[in-house]
């Protein structure tokens, strides 16, 4: 069977560059103050000076969205390298050492795992105020069972090669055999788990959002800034449909590469998560 | 296979037990008074008050846990501070308007995927293939409230055509009137699902497809369609039904977010209203239940697993 390489890859790789830049240089991209508001003109359709329309303040959809991109893209990326690290870590110790720091690694990943995410990120978030670092933490401790389950199944397949035995018996410690010679063979996985940590935690944040329990204003959010807009969409349709397609977008790209990444390391695997490893 | 089974058992009881005592401390270690932290939410100030005394008749932490504990087990949840009536009164009210909603969309979810992602295989890397294939991410991709958002706009605003809130009209309206109510609630939810389990039944079947023994089927002349319902799917199911069976949590649960758009009066829209209240019972009680519904659901998977495959009966 023939198979030709996706353009996956490329298409999503271009778009986190493209939104990065966005995200980075936000004051270059926005044509607005997206905290200005203007009391003559809430509520205006898209047009030439408002690209995306104004919102119920006056404020430029467009320009807010375009800081928008530097929230979601930084609660993203801090949760995904808090989740990684951590499931990295707990994933790699109970994979290389077995035995009873297995059992008690997993046990807690299963306790973890069976909690919503969604629902035990909401249940925090509203006990707790409402916070950047909060939000980053919450879905980042949600996020690392997942990543350590993969590290884990990595790290004990890995381990049983020969080339594990062999760096043993030249007398490298169990830290330099795990560090040096086992995690490096697993980046390819850990980095597929990464592109997918990413868009789950911008999906999480803008959902907090939504329900008003994310970030909030006046520093404006994707989620945020569809919560303000529901009450709207009756009349004004650009109000919530860029926020949202900007969510959908960047989303997206992270998924494409994800994607892409799993094609190239598994040609087997041209689809789907991994496979619940549920058999330990 | 027995030793098997206790021991997933064992894992099984470890985890509900560490789901409740991690529930426990989450509510506990929230700050201050429910009615201080926000004196806008509409709580029902003798529910609150009779809350307080009970923790305090419980006396240290440990023991308020114990009792906790041995009030759920006699299938008491405590009471809604909000409504100040049972938790699980309030959860059955809405059990029916959650499910009449969460079956049908996951019928129509798995169905599709199962054809579409055999379909799929069977032409991979062809152009319909690459197109399911991109469009389930793009749909794994949509923010499923931004989704509903949209579905309203356009078809209850844009073309009035479908209500865009509740379950039916008036309270003796007929079946169609709430069959129609529930067209977008149901799509939103679809759309979703079909990705996620189209993309997974997609690779369950590629990975039968490379088995020796469906060469040797096709080298004996078999029609596809045969082989398909013969070889393919029997062995494509085990995948299949794991994925089935660990969504069963989300029927009850799944539709938190479109509830909370479609204004549905089933149990998501009021997980939702009643964790932005901070209803503490009501969380309390919500979050241990699912996450108790997702473990034993991960124990029913195990167990199919051994009743659909009979070589892990031997293995073990």
């Amino acid at each position: 069977m023939v198979r030709r390489q996706g353009v996956e890859l490329y298409l999503g790789i271009s778009l986190i560059i493209f939104l990065t830049v966005f995200a980075v240089l936000s004051p270059l991209f926005a044509n607005y103050d997206p905290h200005q508001t203007d009391a003559e003109r809430w509520l205006q359709s898209p047009g030439k000076e408002h690209f995306f329309g104004t919102d119920r303040l006056g404020r430029d959809i467009y320009s807010r969205v375009v800081y928008g991109a530097r929230v979601s893209l930084a609660v993203g990326i801090l949760a995904m390298l808090l989740s990684i690290t951590v499931g990295t870590a707990l994933g790699a110790l109970a994979g290389y050492f077995g035995g009873f720091a297995d059992q008690l690694i997993m046990r807690l990943t299963d306790i973890v795992l069976v909690y919503p995410t969604m629902l035990l990120a909401l249940t925090l978030v509203a006990i707790f105020e409402p916070a950047i670092w909060l939000v980053v933490l919450v879905i980042g401790g949600t996020g690392w069972p997942a990543v350590a389950r993969l590290v884990r199944g990595e790290i004990m397949r890995l381990k049983n090669l020969e080339f594990a035995a062999a760096a043993r018996m030249l007398g490298a410690s169990h830290r330099r055999v795990l560090l040096v010679h086992l995690l490096p063979n697993a980046l390819g996985q850990i980095v597929v788990a990464a592109t997918v940590a990413v868009p789950a935690a911008i999906m999480t944040e803008a959902g907090l959002g939504y329900f008003g329990l994310g970030i909030q204003p006046p520093i404006p959010t994707w989620g945020n800034m569809l919560r303000e807009a529901q009450n709207y969409i009756r009349h004004a349709w650009w109000y919530a449909t860029f926020p949202g397609a900007a969510i959908f977008l960047t989303v997206f790209a992270f998924h494409l590469t994800g994607e892409g990444l799993r094609q190239r390391l598994d040609p087997k695997s041209q689809s789907g998560r991994e496979r619940r490893a549920y058999d330990h | 296979m027995i030793r098997i089974l206790l021991n997933r058992l064992w894992q099984t009881v470890i985890v509900l037990f560490g789901v409740t005592l991690i529930t426990f401390l989450i509510m506990h270690s929230a700050p201050g008074h429910p009615l201080q932290a926000n004196p806008e939410l509409r709580l029902d100030p003798t529910a609150v008050e009779r809350w307080l005394e009970l923790q305090e008749l419980d006396g240290p932490l440990p023991a308020q846990y114990l009792s906790w504990l041995s009030r759920l087990f006699r299938g008491d949840f405590g009471m809604s501070l909000i409504y100040n009536r049972p938790v699980l009164e309030l959860a059955l009210e809405r059990l029916p308007a959650t499910l009449f909603l969460t079956v049908p969309a996951f019928l129509l979810a798995l169905g599709l995927a199962i054809s579409c992602g055999t379909w799929a295989a069977l032409r991979q890397g062809g152009f319909g293939d690459r197109l399911l294939g991109l469009g389930s991410l793009a749909g794994l991709s949509l923010p499923s409230f931004w989704l509903g958002i949209i579905l309203m706009m356009l078809f209850s605003y844009g073309y009035p055509w479908l209500p865009a809130a509740g379950m039916r009209t008036a309270e003796d309206s007929s079946v169609l009137d709430i069959l129609i109510h529930l067209i977008l609630p149901l799509t939103m939810l679809v759309v979703g699902s079909f990705s996620y389990y189209f993309r997974y039944v997609r690779y369950a079947v590629l990975a039968v497809l490379s088995q020796d023994f469906i060469k040797i089927a096709r080298a004996r002349g078999f029609t596809e369609l045969y082989i398909v319902f013969r070889y393919v799917l029997p062995n494509a199911s085990l995948p299949i039904v794991t994925v089935a069976a660990l969504s069963l949590p989300l029927l009850f649960t799944g539709a938190l977010v479109a509830e909370y758009v479609f204004s549905w009066p089933g149990i998501g829209r009021w997980i939702i209203s009643s964790t932005l209240a901070r209803d503490y019972p009501v969380i309390m009680a919500v979050n241990l239940s699912t996450a108790a519904l997702v473990a034993l659901s991960n124990f029913l998977a195990d167990l199919l697993y051994l009743l659909i495959d009979p070589r892990l009966r031997f293995k073990a």
